[in-house]
């Protein structure tokens, strides 16, 4: 079987160990004997095609701005026919803020989104700072957020999960992040995937099965995975 | 503010004088850390304006030193420097370099009624602190080593860092001179704001083995500051650092001042460079007993900082000489008849730097090594930087990797993504003492083991490791 990964923006969207969402998503299909493509797509640069799984990590404000205007038209466009064909797209932070209608700063006009999910992101009185825990359909997810926009979903729109440590999308609903065919977004760090196999190899079989059908993954040995998630919990609900 | 070295009494300043040196001398007593930070705040209460008070007294005036990685080593070697040339130095060399750390530094270091024993002050700065540094020192020289990406939950983004640092160059004197990093981008277009003169300095060695291929994982100012295109780099360094050029509009490193020509690495050992000074057009032979490209830059930046203050070159090649390392940087420990090297681990462009030396450029590391990994707040509450570090360097050696601190767990698990056999990943107990108890074990007798530890997991494991005779307490240097 072969995976071909999109990573929107490598270098722009790259903050905070983001890279460690797409190691784990390429090795964790390599140790199955899955072929791997990863292809970067920065500003300016075209989309690939055929592409099983985009990624979008968090930014820089300035360069989440450049971002924005360069999604908006025919990327936004494919981006959606994709992800309506079934194909898997996990956004983080800033990326996630983007997935949503618009982005409203304090002192400037509202940055667009590209309108693929119900959202709506403000920016907030506060930075949210610290470890988080969510309960999910996935089980456990730990992770850390850093964060000022407040995020909140439209009627009926399903969120990841709910904070049991830390403050989440707004700080007010208890809500984490997004739900949304063969999309997640949220804000957690840490990096995510590494530490929350069980999401990684979920986002791996939505992408095999659009081009494949039922797949089932061969298990891992994951001690290492575990001990991390583990200590990170018990980190999170010792710390804040 | 009195005329520099003119001795007025000024009530306000005795009294939080009388704060800082009295509690400064309680709390060591106590047994509670060096004392460093505490009587500040006392005394700051008191006198907001004590460092201020303080600096106007010094005769020759302030070197600030500041950046995201090097700014101990390089204001220890100016303060060398400006002693070997026969100045009393005020420095806070224990490290505490927020504003209150400095007064608090300088206080102890002044009389009662705050008259520096001192000629010439050397201060290293917190790079978010800069602003209020320079408006309260109005430094004689401001150095400006490099911007890097940093614990992001402290500093936030480097483009506010690099915002904090404009304002602090608006502030600065027109008769201030700038000392900067040229192979920086970032840096290079912030010194064209500086009202003074600047004085650049860079690596123009061009041999293959000290240059990298491609820009590491860790990079954020990989833009032209002026335009917007990506830069291209004709030599490139270490992180974002080299000779950086933007193709499209044609924006490049300016000339150097200071150029740091042949650079010779031994390993872990010493580091050579050759500079070259524009005026008085000569050659410095500047030979470390310290190792690593990083430490090569950290002399280039004392060089030319001293040099500017008129500093004679066989002065600074003298004391960078017998230069030894700062707290935590690198430290050799005997313990139990093994060697270990200590070498603290703080953000991704250093941890990068420390990998690099350790194993050769990456072609291999074969000592065995242990990473203590913490999530406290002066290491960086978000651990997520392991994965901007590029241990992939490390996958073709054979050396077992050992793990350990608050967030070991992590540590062994990015170990793991990086290509690293498992059968090579020790994890071992978080506890200090348990750790350097399984690693020494696991360490022939006669052997070296390096220890990478973040900043208070270097800490924890210092008070392990003295707790068995082998170190001395860093605040005693």
């Amino acid at each position: 079987m072969h995976l071909t990964i999109c990573w929107l923006y490598p270098t722009s969207m790259n903050i905070y160990g983001d890279r460690g969402n797409v190691l784990a998503l390429e090795r964790r299909a390599q140790w199955r004997g899955i072929d791997v493509t990863t292809i970067g797509a920065g500003i300016g640069e075209p989309l690939p095609e055929d592409v099983d799984l985009f990624f979008i990590g968090g930014g820089q404000d300035g360069e989440q701005v450049a971002v924005a205007h360069d999604l908006q038209g025919a990327k936004s466009e494919a981006i959606r026919r994709a992800v309506d064909d079934g194909a898997v797209l996990l956004a983080i932070c800033g990326g996630y803020q983007l997935l949503g209608h618009e982005y409203r700063p304090h002192d400037a006009a509202p940055l667009p989104g590209i309108g693929l999910v119900d959202l709506v992101t403000v920016a907030g009185p506060e930075r949210f700072i610290g470890n988080v825990v969510v309960e999910s359909e996935f089980g456990t997810l730990v992770g850390f957020e850093n964060h000022s926009g407040l995020t909140t979903l439209g009627p009926g729109v399903k969120p990841l999960g709910t904070v049991s440590v830390g403050r989440g999308n707004n700080g007010i609903d208890g809500f984490e992040g997004v739900r949304h065919r063969n999309v997640v977004g949220c804000y957690l760090h840490g990096s995510l995937l590494p530490k929350n196999p069980v999401l990684a190899d979920w986002l791996i079989t939505k992408a095999l099965e659009r081009r494949y059908g039922a797949v089932t993954l061969a298990p891992l040995d994951d001690a290492f995975e575990h001990e991390a998630h583990a200590s990170a919990t018990a980190r999170a609900v010792a710390t804040r | 503010m009195g005329p520099k070295g003119a001795t007025r009494i000024d009530p306000r300043l005795a009294l939080a004088l009388a704060a800082a040196k009295g509690s400064g001398v309680a709390i060591r007593a106590l047994g509670k850390g060096g004392g460093t930070a505490a009587p500040g705040l006392i005394a700051d209460r008191i006198d907001p304006q004590l460092l201020a008070k303080i600096t106007a007294r010094l005769p020759l005036g302030s070197v600030v030193v500041a950046g995201t990685n090097g700014k101990t080593t390089t204001s220890r070697m100016i303060a060398d420097v400006l002693e070997a040339q026969g100045w009393r130095v005020a420095h806070n060399r224990s490290g505490s370099n927020l504003v209150r750390g400095v007064a608090s530094a300088l206080a102890e270091q002044s009389s009662v009624l705050g008259t520096p024993r001192a000629e010439i002050g050397v201060i290293e700065s917190d790079e978010a602190a800069l602003p209020e540094i320079v408006r309260q020192v109005r430094p004689r020289v401001l150095v400006l080593n490099n911007l890097f990406r940093d614990q992001l939950d402290r500093y936030g983004e480097l483009a506010s860092i690099a915002t904090k640092w404009r304002a602090a160059l608006a502030m600065m004197d027109a008769d201030t001179t700038l000392v900067v990093n040229g192979d920086d981008p970032t840096l290079a277009e912030l010194a064209t704001h500086a009202p003074g003169r600047v004085a650049m300095f860079g690596m123009t060695d061009r041999n293959p083995r000290h240059l990298l291929t491609a820009l590491p994982h860790a990079v954020d100012a990989t833009t032209c500051r002026a335009c917007g295109a990506p830069l291209a780099y004709d030599a490139l360094y270490s992180a974002h650092l080299g000779a950086w050029r933007c193709p499209a509009c044609g924006k490049a490193r300016p000339v150097l001042d200071y150029e740091g020509r042949e650079l010779t690495l031994h390993g872990v050992e010493a580091a050579e460079v050759l500079v070259h000074r524009t005026a008085p057009a000569d050659d410095l032979r500047i030979s470390l007993q310290i190792p690593g490209m990083y430490n090569a830059y950290n002399a280039l930046a004392a060089t030319a900082a001293t040099s500017e203050l008129g500093i004679d070159g066989a002065v600074i090649t003298g004391a960078l000489a017998s230069f030894r390392s700062a707290f935590g940087r690198i430290e050799r420990v005997e313990i139990e008849g093994r060697t270990l090297v200590l070498a603290l681990v703080k953000n991704p462009v250093g941890f990068n730097e420390t990998l690099r030396m350790l194993s050769g450029n990456g072609e291999d590391l074969s000592t065995p090594t242990m990473i203590a990994i913490n999530d406290r707040f002066a290491d960086g509450r978000d651990v997520s930087w392991l994965w901007d570090v590029d241990f992939e360097l490390l996958a073709n050696g054979q050396a077992p990797l050992f793990t350990t601190g608050v967030r070991g767990a992590d540590m062994a698990n990015r170990l793991k993504y990086a290509g690293i056999a498992v059968e090579r990943i020790h994890p071992l107990p978080e506890a200090p003492d348990a750790a350097i108890t399984a690693f020494v074990a696991a360490l022939p007798t006669g052997a070296t083991g390096y220890v990478l530890p973040t900043y208070t997991a270097m800490l924890d494991l210092r008070e392990a490791l003295t707790s068995r005779g082998a170190v001395e307490s860093f605040w005693r240097q």
